[in-house]
């Protein structure tokens, strides 16, 4: 379990900015920090793995203190054991993807999960090469599994899939996923795409100004009532057409253009480019906006 | 019959200064790049001062500085038994302090080419400043190392005024190539001062011709890595 319990100023582009931040993850949860840009996401990661110092409070990880500003305990970073993947995955250039798995080895640690790794991650045939030759979801893959070597208890992930083209995406999500459960790990994932959200996370804590707003599962934070459906995907609207008396809703789901018909009232808050829910209730799909 | 010693002198003095230079870039380099402190304007501008200051000038307050009269020049021969006034040693120092740009602000600008997150990434793996300094920071740097390497000792080979001013002209311990060919051209010996101008020209153009051809593959591989 982690308790965070923060408070630091911020210069943000606005001006001065208080992040105050008071929330718990519990063990092998998914936790998906979501929120715009210069509200304090990446901040927080930062903080938690002890490159930024907070002005005040305390952070506590598995009953271990790590932070505590009024007992003056402060665990350096290489202490923390926390994996984390950069958003420009930091892989070090002067090393093979081998080499940069091996120099994450502790001392006398066992090397087996070298290849462990090397094979979840589908990285065998791209060992030897350095990061240089990598595209952009194999640097992704080599910098989720160094981060992994260590065999940490909580993965950070800041924004890992922005650069990476939709069908890549979709792929790397499964590869965090299997991690995830593989490890038994503890994740949170700075994103912006409410899809990626609803696919990985078990929470959402949505910060606004460094203070946060709302907090619940996808669903609790997302929509703005709760759907009971048999299945529901997320996606994005990509056209609206009329058809006699009913409109014909062109929605990308994944890589996937999926068409429903709607009627007028159903469409009339909904443009191009809606991130919308779509769930089949008895026979019917109903698109509800999530946005 | 040309006299080889001065040429010997020119290089043993380029090699000890890129040593000690390179020994003392590095972790000043590293300061440099990343440390927050505000007043490290005035080192940054301290560093780079031999950049503008004319050779005789640093010569002039070096040899003040080395002088048995004055304080530090007294304290050294009389605790040390060292005499830096027109002694290869001394040379070696103003050689030092004059090439110190050359040689810290290609490392320095290594550094600050580097990602950050690369140093935070090897730290959140357990591993020590001292170990990120030397297997993350410093083989990927490689090519700002070298680049100065080569100008410090390219510029060291080139100096004169503050060889002049320090070190005079003493055969076998302060006459290097640049100041045997002042000396030969005084005495009208132009063959002589053609030999060593035609020798330094040369080096020179041999030592930029490496540097920009090793800029080259390095910018290759560097694709290709």
């Amino acid at each position: 379990m982690i308790v965070f319990k923060i408070q630091k100023k911020l210069q943000a582009a606005s001006g001065e900015m208080l992040l105050d931040l008071d929330f718990i993850i519990k063990e092998n949860e998914f936790v998906t920090l979501y929120g715009a840009s210069g509200s304090g996401k990446t901040t927080t990661l930062r903080i938690l793995s002890g490159l930024t110092t907070a002005d005040k409070g305390m952070i506590t990880v598995h009953n271990t203190s790590w932070l505590d500003t009024d007992n003056k305990v402060q665990l350096p970073p290489q202490k923390r054991k926390i994996a984390y993947v950069f958003q420009d995955y930091a892989l070090f250039p002067n090393m093979s993807v081998r080499e940069n798995l091996s120099y994450a080895l502790e001392k006398g640690q066992d090397k087996t999960i070298i290849e462990e790794l090397l094979t979840l991650m589908e990285l065998e045939q791209l060992q030897h090469q350095k990061p240089a030759q990598l595209s952009g979801g194999q640097k992704q893959r080599v910098a989720l599994a160094r981060a992994l070597v260590q065999k940490p208890a909580i993965l950070l992930l800041d924004e890992p899939l922005s650069a990476v083209d939709n069908e890549m995406r979709a792929k790397l999500q499964d590869y965090i996923i299997q991690a995830h459960r593989k490890y038994k790990l503890t994740t949170i994932l700075v994103s912006h795409d409410i899809a990626e959200i609803y696919k990985m996370s078990d929470q959402v804590i949505v910060l606004e100004n460094g203070k946060i707003s709302k907090k619940g599962t996808p669903e609790q934070v997302f929509s703005s009532r709760l759907v009971s459906g048999k299945f529901q995907f997320v996606g994005e609207i990509l056209k609206i057409e009329k058809e006699n008396f009913v409109y014909i809703v062109s929605v990308l789901i994944g890589n996937n253009v999926v068409k429903i018909i709607a009627m007028e009232e159903e469409i009339k808050d909904l443009e191009m480019g809606n991130k919308v829910l779509l769930a089949s209730k008895a026979f019917n799909p109903i698109l509800t906006k999530i946005d | 019959m040309i006299d080889f010693e001065p040429i010997y002198l020119t290089l043993k003095l380029a090699f000890c200064t890129t040593i000690i230079l390179l020994v003392l870039s590095l972790p000043l380099a590293y300061w440099l790049a990343y440390s927050q402190l505000k007043s490290k304007v005035i080192i940054e501008a301290i560093v780079s001062l031999p950049l503008v200051l004319p050779p005789s000038v640093l010569g002039f307050y070096l040899l003040l500085a080395f002088s048995a009269e004055n304080a530090f020049g007294k304290f050294l021969d009389q605790y040390f038994d060292i005499r830096l006034v027109f002694t290869f040693p001394g040379l070696v120092i103003a050689s030092v302090l004059y090439s110190l740009p050359f040689m810290v602000q290609p490392i320095q600008n290594g550094f600050k080419s580097l990602s950050k997150s690369l140093i935070e990434a090897s730290l959140l793996l357990g591993k020590s400043k001292t170990e990120t300094f030397f297997k993350i920071l410093i083989p990927n740097i490689k090519k700002s190392i070298l680049t100065g390497i080569v100008l410090t000792f390219a510029h060291t080979i080139g100096e004169f005024g503050v060889v002049l001013m320090v070190g005079g002209s003493i055969p076998s311990e302060t006459k290097v190539v640049s100041i045997a060919i002042y000396d030969e051209v005084q005495a009208m010996n132009y063959h002589n001062a053609n030999v060593y101008a035609g020798i330094l020209f040369a080096f020179a153009f041999v030592v930029l011709l490496c540097v920009y051809s090793i800029n080259h593959r390095f910018s290759k591989t560097s694709l290709l890595q």
